[in-house]
């Protein structure tokens, strides 16, 4: 049941490090953060990984696995070949803190900056009242765990630092998204998602759709609907007008 | 020796950043008061993301019956009425106003047909009770707490010109030691001292209060649904700092863990499963449940499956079904059934919700429990079957707190959530954890508000308590001492999890116990041989090794206590004592460091529990308290003094 696995681990710091060769057990049914857990017990002492929940809950265990942002928990070991070699990387957007940990500030930073929800002032705790319909859209999206893969793989931002001051990344456009359409929101969010968080700097590749491991449908449910509602109000010829005639902001 | 270390000072020091800690955090920042708040992991993480099922609170939008005294009088009868009752009556009243609260700050509970808060049954819950999001309840909590705080640092930048000004959150930051000043008598709180997990560089808080909020103990047992932050680290810091432990016998093994594959072994299965409609059966396809209502619980619970299932159409017409008897009930039910030789092939029951539902209900209802058993055992839950055993969950001992403050003994120390302990009392009930993290982090919150605005002076941190602290700290980078063999810190954890497990587990025995304690005695010998590889600098084999000083100490409490009550009670089950005795009812095991060693001895001593008061009293029939007070304890009572 239990075979040898090869596994190449990036061991390293901002100085610098490459791949180390390992070779460790494996048995059925286990996950890649088992194997880590296992180099790290019986091989490297200090290697160090980010991990809490092994459920796939806390999103804590950002990796990337031959290249794929994964979950390191929720990638089981059977998904490879016995003979194949694993490399485990760091998240290639953020800084490198020590070999599997990276700087994840970037993230904590985007999301101090958008506007808190916002409830009518005169509604009291205990009197909200929305219909199931109408919260699902924005219950989607707080499945978030945030992991970051989605802003790990983003193209806008992946290899390209000088844009992570316009671009908030797909989590983030996805929470201005969540706050649009939450029933009770009073904000208009639509120029700052464009102006100050970068959307349209979004041109919907899906990258971060698809290694969302709690599947959400982030680009179809959030992000191109709100280009679509940004747009409506940026070129509605209506608005255009208002927006002329009684100089709103 | 001058050590480099970062300084700061605050008002308020809030340790642990799960529910009860950011809670804690927005009502001490409400109150106007500068508030550090400290974690292991980074912010957002905590194990309060693992909770599933849902918050318990007498909201009345599912069943308008319900009450604040029958919220009450479920979670004495879960704790078989050993709760510390002011705490069990501060929850049940306060819980609605903290769940409407989450709303004000854009959490988004499922709702009902009105639109109102849904509400979903659950294991001892008499009525609907649990506010829910799906099975991601704890997500949707942290995730807004979170988000408040980002709303008030936002606040605050506009008002002051900092994001911090008020609030910084410290993340990827451990507390290795509370500082204390003795100046002028009595102890009080001074600060805390820990270090950067990044850089492995030390940090001090110079602050006159310190909020414990740091969880659980899971992590000193084998099979554990706990991360790796549940190393006990408030009890031990509160032990150390001469507060005192109360409950530490009762664990809480959750009934339904995974138990295959066996690397996903203790993995939560929610409660919502069967709150919803799911049924567990032995390998004879048998629903065994109903052969398990004990005696406390007759009367209370259908008997038959027409009438269970008849009570998940319409709650009013039938009893409930036992599959959601107490967790303590349950978890002893299912090891019975395998220990009897109807378990599945890997040791645990079948919990079946494929044949209760449509595929398309159990993806909408339960889609992280579709999720999980799809990805991490291939079993397709809509069509097949689940196979779940008991795992160690939750521990309802803690902290001693005063009820209404959370204060701790030691002045300037205040504790909630599961680090502290009282309000459950034996066993906790699903959906009463989330509750408590929000109704109890809130008045901790407050009591540390209070406790610093009425001081007259500040405690001062001493230089010798930093440069000691900071010698411990670093201890495992120096190895044993003379000729002792290096004592890898991860076999050592690995050793006292089995001990635990094998020893202090679900079932206990006076001689298994024994041999525990005789084991944890030569761990605490290992551990002074303990050593660290590596730099300062993210080195998890460090962090491990200084983690395993307070699981420790408080696996020493779990099993002292554990020998020393000789009943049995909620999650506490002894095979030599197997009765529950109304003296034993009132009676509270505390736990205390008696010395300063590095791991220090404990003593455990008997506290009579404070009577409840006579209104809270007559929630119940007589006839059911007879079940577990003693004559004495019910002669004023007004069911006893008519007849």
């Amino acid at each position: 049941m239990s075979y040898q696995a090869k596994l190449k681990v990036w061991r390293g710091d901002d100085d610098g490090g490459g791949l180390d060769d390992y070779t460790v057990e494996v048995n059925e049914g286990e996950v890649v953060l088992d194997i880590i857990h296992r180099l790290q017990a019986e091989q490297a002492p200090d290697l160090a990984v980010r991990w809490n929940c092994k459920a796939g809950k806390c999103g804590s265990c950002s990796a990337e696995i031959n290249g794929r942002p994964r979950l390191l928990c929720m990638t089981r070991m059977s998904t490879f070949g016995e003979a194949d070699t694993i490399t485990i990387t760091p998240l290639r957007t953020f800084p490198v803190i020590r070999d599997l940990v990276t700087d994840v500030s970037f993230n904590y930073e985007k999301a101090r900056e958008i506007p808190a929800f916002a409830p009518p002032k005169d509604l009291q705790p205990g009197e909200y009242r929305m219909a199931q319909i109408d919260v699902e859209r924005s219950q989607e999206f707080r499945k978030c765990i945030e992991c970051f893969l989605c802003q790990n793989v983003c193209h806008v931002v992946r290899d390209h630092e000088e844009n992570k001051k316009e671009f908030a990344g797909p989590r983030f456009l996805m929470r201005i998204a969540e706050l649009s359409m939450h029933p009770l929101d009073t904000l208009d969010r639509r120029d700052s998602a464009q102006e100050d968080f970068g959307l349209g700097y979004c041109n919907i590749t899906k990258c971060c759709t698809e290694v969302c491991p709690e599947h959400i449908k982030i680009t179809d449910n959030a992000l191109i609907p709100m280009k679509e509602r940004v747009v409506d109000r940026k070129y509605d010829p209506v608005v255009w007008l208002g927006n002329k005639l009684f100089r709103r902001k | 020796m001058t050590v480099e270390v970062e300084r700061h000072t605050y008002d308020v020091v809030v340790i642990g950043a799960g529910g009860s800690g950011l809670r804690a955090v927005i009502e001490a920042r409400e109150r106007g008061l500068k508030v550090a708040v400290v974690s292991k992991s980074l912010f957002g993480k905590a194990h309060t993301v693992m909770a599933e099922g849902g918050c318990a609170a007498a909201m009345r939008n599912v069943n308008t019956k319900d009450s604040w005294q029958v919220h009450f009088g479920d979670t004495m009868r879960g704790g078989k009425f050993l709760n510390n009752w002011r705490m069990a009556e501060l929850h049940a009243q306060e819980a609605p106003d903290r769940v409407w609260e989450l709303e004000t700050y854009g959490a988004l509970f499922d709702r009902t047909k009105d639109g109102r808060i849904s509400q979903r049954n659950f294991g001892g819950h008499t009525y609907p009770r649990l506010a829910h999001v799906g099975d991601r309840t704890g997500l949707e909590i942290i995730r807004t707490l979170q988000q408040k705080i980002v709303s008030l640092q936002q606040e605050d930048k506009a008002e002051l010109g900092d994001y911090e000004a008020r609030i910084k959150v410290f993340h990827e930051c451990s507390i290795t030691e509370l500082i204390l000043d003795g100046a002028g008598g009595e102890k009080r709180v001074a600060g805390a001292f820990g270090y950067w997990r990044e850089t492995g560089k030390f940090i001090l808080f110079e602050a006159p209060a310190v909020v414990l909020a740091t969880g659980g103990i899971g992590k000193s047992f084998k099979v554990s649904s706990n991360s790796w932050e549940y190393t006990g680290d408030g009890h031990a810091l509160a032990l150390r700092a001469g507060s005192a432990l109360i409950n530490m016998e009762f664990i809480q093994f959750h009934p339904t863990g995974m138990v295959w594959p066996l690397s996903v072994k203790g993995i939560l299965v929610t409660e919502g499963v069967r709150g919803d409609g799911g049924v567990l059966k032995n390998s004879e396809g048998k629903r065994f449940m109903f052969n398990y209502i004990p005696s406390v619980f007759k009367g209370q619970y259908a008997e038959t499956e027409e009438e269970a299932d008849q009570w998940l159409k319409d709650n009013d017409s039938a009893r409930r079904t036992p599959d959601l008897l107490p967790r303590d009930e349950v978890a002893r039910a299912i090891n019975t059934e395998v220990k009897a030789g109807r378990g599945t092939p890997h040791g645990g029951v079948y919990l079946d919700i494929a044949t209760r539902m449509t595929p398309e209900e159990i993806k909408r209802r339960l889609p992280s429990m579709y999720h999980q058993f799809m990805e991490l055992a291939e079993v397709d839950i809509t069509k097949d079957e689940m196979e779940v055993g008991p795992t160690c969950h939750y521990v309802m001992g803690g902290i001693e707190v005063d009820p209404d403050t959370g204060a701790a003994a030691t002045p300037g120390l205040f504790a909630a959530g599961e680090c502290s302990g009282g309000m459950h009392g034996s066993n906790r009930l699903g959906g009463n954890s989330l509750s408590d993290l929000l109704v109890f982090g809130r008045r901790a919150g407050l009591g540390a508000a209070d406790y610093v605005r009425a001081l007259s002076s500040r405690p001062k941190v001493s230089e010798e308590s930093v440069e000691s602290a900071a010698e411990l700290a670093l201890q495992p980078f120096k190895g044993p001492q003379g000729q002792a063999k290096p004592e890898n810190p991860y076999t050592l954890h690995a050793d006292l999890q089995q001990t635990m497990n094998d020893l202090v587990g679900i079932i206990r025995t006076d001689e298994e116990i024994r041999q525990a304690l005789a084991k944890i005695d030569e761990y605490k010998v290992r551990y002074k041989n303990v050593e660290s590889d590596g730099k300062r600098a993210f080195n998890p084999g460090w962090h491990l090794a200084i983690d395993m000083r307070n699981m420790l100490l408080v696996s020493e409490c779990v099993a002292k206590a554990a020998l020393a009550r000789t009943e049995s009670r909620g999650g506490h089950t002894r095979d030599d004592h197997p009765a529950m005795d109304p003296e034993w009812r009132r009676t509270l095991l505390v736990c205390r460091a008696t010395n300063d060693d590095v791991v220090p001895e404990v003593s455990v001593t008997k506290e009579v529990q404070p009577p409840m008061r006579e209104d809270l009293l007559e929630v119940f029939e007589v006839e059911e308290l007879g079940k577990y007070f003693t004559d004495e304890e019910l002669a004023q009572h007004p069911g006893r003094r008519t007849q």
